[in-house]
């Protein structure tokens, strides 16, 4: 099977490198060779943030790179259209509809850019996914990130039960319910 | 088949340390190193510490190893120039048990001061140097470099760059070997470093890298592949690489011929020279400096490098898919969006501190931290960062140079675990030398940007033990500092009034600014911090510290997102106009 990129972009503190040991794990319960790339140390601190995550028969390296990604997976406006360029023409973006000011807007020293989810579809196939509200209407509010999964889970290739299972072994045990209904809520959009 | 389990380059690494029997550990954090330490607590057979500093930990390694046990050390590069002083003269002592110190680069400089390349230090202290392509490699370059330690009596050095530490790949567990225990033997031609030894010792190191550069060429890992690697297909190009750069011609020309090293220091010569012969277009492709270049080159043997590729930052596939075969890519250009770099957090105790001597126009000669990130506007209060520990003895080069009066609108300031890495030497400093500046300790009770790491003043171990905790204030109070004072880094009205008065002073003073970290876990935030829009006169001064959970509303007032709001009160007590106050969550 050809590699498949997937990127997980977000602001540091989203949930990027839960999201990408689930779908690591995914990939080689499924038998796949995988490789995940993160981002560690000064970034995470409130800055923009990207890990990558590779499967198929064979995996070199480790990244994604401009051009390439068949998945982008974006917890934030902003970010998703940062990384557009490195989706593939025929590629699919699932962007959380949320926005988060970078310190520079926040300062006034630049500004947060309109009309993000028009320019994300007009330029790749785009799925907008409302996940701060459904995981605060479940009572949850972290697991946001697990909704965007949940949504995403389409344009991969395992089966629902496979997801389960997955996210089974990997959040907190306390919190395994709550994130399975943030992946259903997800999962059904 | 063995079991296989995703791993991060440094937990592959910690897991390679425990399977080869390694006994003690010790290290300090530094990114991207930080998680093999992390990782080796799970091994109740390791201990592992952390220590104040590199150069600590690889002494304790070395005397582990002396005593005859499996010893290893782990930092980020620019730790290994802290530890230099002990590995230029273990690299002539060698070892009984095997010792290994793992050292992590960054190339591209994700969370780095510079941009060294580790194997620039393997040469320049004649130590040899592993460089594993994938977590697979790394746990296994781990316990061959224990044997290859033991066999030639050398510390080794695993080096690796943050792609790979942070990367993740399976990796098949296999068991512990627990080695056997060697005997100690007084040999003091061998273990005690003075004139008429060394100069003994250092013909053994010289002998002891050309038989390694001899071997290199057959040189098999425990799984019985070649370490150092041939592997030949179309001979029009041929590469040589190592690290991380490997996978991106794997990528990119699967049927091109590479040469694979994995000992990168002494560099196997011989294999060299037989895979040159080989190929048409020899293209050595190494991210940072061009060790094996200039290598191949002095061995008058023509090869592209450099030419092609950059010393900076780290290499891609894409790079050969323009320079290599010249393809044209259809990539489009990055939308020029507002860039977003790190910051401090919600509720960080560095900013309330930061906000006071923003006030009060002071500069600060910096450290490393998060709070170096104060350079940078709103915060604009740090001047200077070189490396651990500089902020203090740079101030006190300031005040020598120019005079007292000079720095009177100056502060180090520094964080408690950089303090006890190096800062106390340079406080030392001060205090000898009559120096009459102002430090300020930002005591968070962490190794904050490493991941929330202990130290000797938190009270817990890297096994999560209890254990006796440094008290800095004593500690300062100890070398005859009289002005030593802790403030709470939220009372900010405390901490204008003690840094004034002290700034005055013509003596050495120490302001402990006390608060831990807002992301240590364990804490507790019942409250929120919620504007009242019917007082708000829009002045702006609670947005001018930068706290990332204050925006301003079209209408000038402000909003609080009570997802990210502690209630640290900073902005509370900014406002003049009593328009915030705090609620339960």
């Amino acid at each position: 099977m050809a590699t498949t990129n997937i990127m997980i972009v977000g602001v540091g503190g989203q949930g990027t490198l839960l999201t990408s040991r689930i779908l690591g794990k995914l990939a080689l319960a499924a038998g796949y060779d995988v490789k995940i790339s993160e981002v560690h140390g000064m970034s995470q601190r409130g800055g923009s943030v990207v890990t990558y995550v590779r499967y198929g028969d064979k995996v070199a390296e480790p990244i994604v790179e401009e051009g390439q990604a068949d998945v982008l997976i974006a917890f934030e406006r902003l970010e998703a259209l940062r990384y557009l360029h490195f989706v593939k023409k025929d590629g699919t973006v699932i962007v959380n509809d949320q926005r988060m000011d970078p310190i520079s807007v926040v300062t006034g020293q630049a500004e947060y850019p309109e009309g993000i989810i028009e320019t994300l579809k007009s330029r790749r196939k785009t799925m907008v996914v409302d996940a701060m509200s459904i995981a605060k209407s479940i009572g949850s509010p972290k697991s946001f990130n697990v909704v965007v999964l949940g949504a995403s889970a389409k344009s991969m290739d395992y089966t629902k039960d496979q997801w389960i299972e997955v996210i089974k072994n990997t959040v907190p045990p306390k919190t395994i319910d709550k994130n399975l209904e943030a992946f259903e809520a997800g999962y059904s959009l | 088949m063995a079991e296989s389990k995703m791993m991060l380059g440094n937990e592959a690494i910690a897991r390679g340390a425990y399977e080869a029997g390694v006994k003690v550990s010790a290290a300090y954090p530094g990114t991207p190193s930080t998680e093999i330490s992390e990782n080796l607590v799970q091994y109740d057979e390791i201990y592992a510490e952390w220590s104040p500093n590199e150069k600590v930990a690889v002494e304790v390694a070395s005397g582990a190893s002396i005593s005859g046990v499996r010893s290893m050390a782990c930092m980020k590069h620019v730790g290994l120039n802290v530890a230099s002083d002990p590995l230029y003269t273990m690299s002539y002592i060698g070892v009984k048990g095997g010792m290994v110190l793992v050292v992590a680069d960054d190339p591209g400089m994700y969370s780095s001061q510079n941009e060294q390349d580790t194997r620039m230090i393997g040469r320049a202290s004649m130590v040899p140097v592993l460089e594993p392509s994938d977590s697979t490699e790394a746990k296994e370059y781990m316990k061959y470099a224990f044997d290859l330690s033991e066999k030639y009596d050398t510390p080794m050095i695993l080096r690796t760059t943050t792609r790979l530490a942070h990367s993740q790949g399976p990796v098949a567990l296999e068991e512990r070997v627990e080695p056997i225990d060697i005997p100690y033997e007084r040999d003091i031609a061998k273990h005690v470093m003075m004139p008429a030894m060394a100069i003994k010792r250092h013909l053994v190191v010289e002998d002891r890298l050309n038989r390694m550069a001899d071997d290199a060429t057959d040189m098999k890992l425990p799984s019985g592949i070649a370490l150092n690697r041939a592997e030949y297909g179309d001979n029009k190009i041929g590469f040589i690489t190592c690290g991380i750069a490997y996978q991106y011609i794997k990528e990119v020309m699967p049927e091109a011929s590479v040469l694979k090293l994995g000992l990168v220091n002494p560099l196997p010569l011989n294999l060299i020279k037989e895979f040159a012969a080989k190929v048409d277009r020899l293209i050595i492709f190494e991210e940072l400096e061009p060790v094996i270049e200039e290598q191949v080159k002095a061995l008058g043997i023509k090869c592209e490098g450099k030419d092609l590729f950059t010393r900076q930052g780290e290499y891609s596939a894409n790079m050969l898919r323009e320079k290599v075969l010249g393809l044209k890519l259809d990539i489009e250009e990055a939308e020029k969006v507002a860039p977003r770099p790190p910051i401090l957090c919600p509720g960080c105790p560095h900013r309330s501190v930061y906000s006071v001597l923003n006030k009060l126009k002071i500069h600060a000669a910096g450290d490393i931290g998060c709070y170096t990130l104060g350079a940078v506007a709103p915060l604009s209060v740090v001047d200077t960062t070189i490396c651990m520990g500089s902020s203090i003895s740079s101030l006190h080069g300031m005040e020598k140079a120019k005079g007292k009066d000079y720095i009177k609108n100056w502060v180090a300031v520094i964080g408690d675990s950089t303090f006890l890495h190096t800062g106390v030497n340079s406080l030392m400093n001060m205090v000898y030398n009559k120096a009459t500046g102002t430090v300020i300790i930002l005591d968070n009770s962490t190794t904050g940007m490493t991941g929330h790491q202990d130290h000797a003043a938190t009270g817990k171990t890297l096994k999560g033990e209890p254990t006796y905790a440094i008290n800095l204030y004593n500690l300062c109070k100890s070398m005859g500092i009289e002005n030593v004072y802790e403030v709470n880094a939220f009372d900010i009205a405390e901490l204008e009034s003690v840094i004034k008065r002290e700034q005055e002073r013509d003596e050495v003073s120490v302001i402990i600014t006390k608060s831990p970290c807002v992301l240590l876990k364990g804490q507790v935030f019942p409250d929120k911090c919620v504007p009242i829009p019917e007082k708000c006169k829009k002045c702006g001064a609670c947005l001018r510290p930068g706290c990332p959970a204050l925006t301003r509303n079209e209408d000038g007032t402000i909003s609080i997102d009570d997802t990210m709001c502690n209630a640290c009160g900073l902005c509370m007590q900014l406002c003049k106009f009593e328009a915030i106050k705090k609620e339960a969550k």
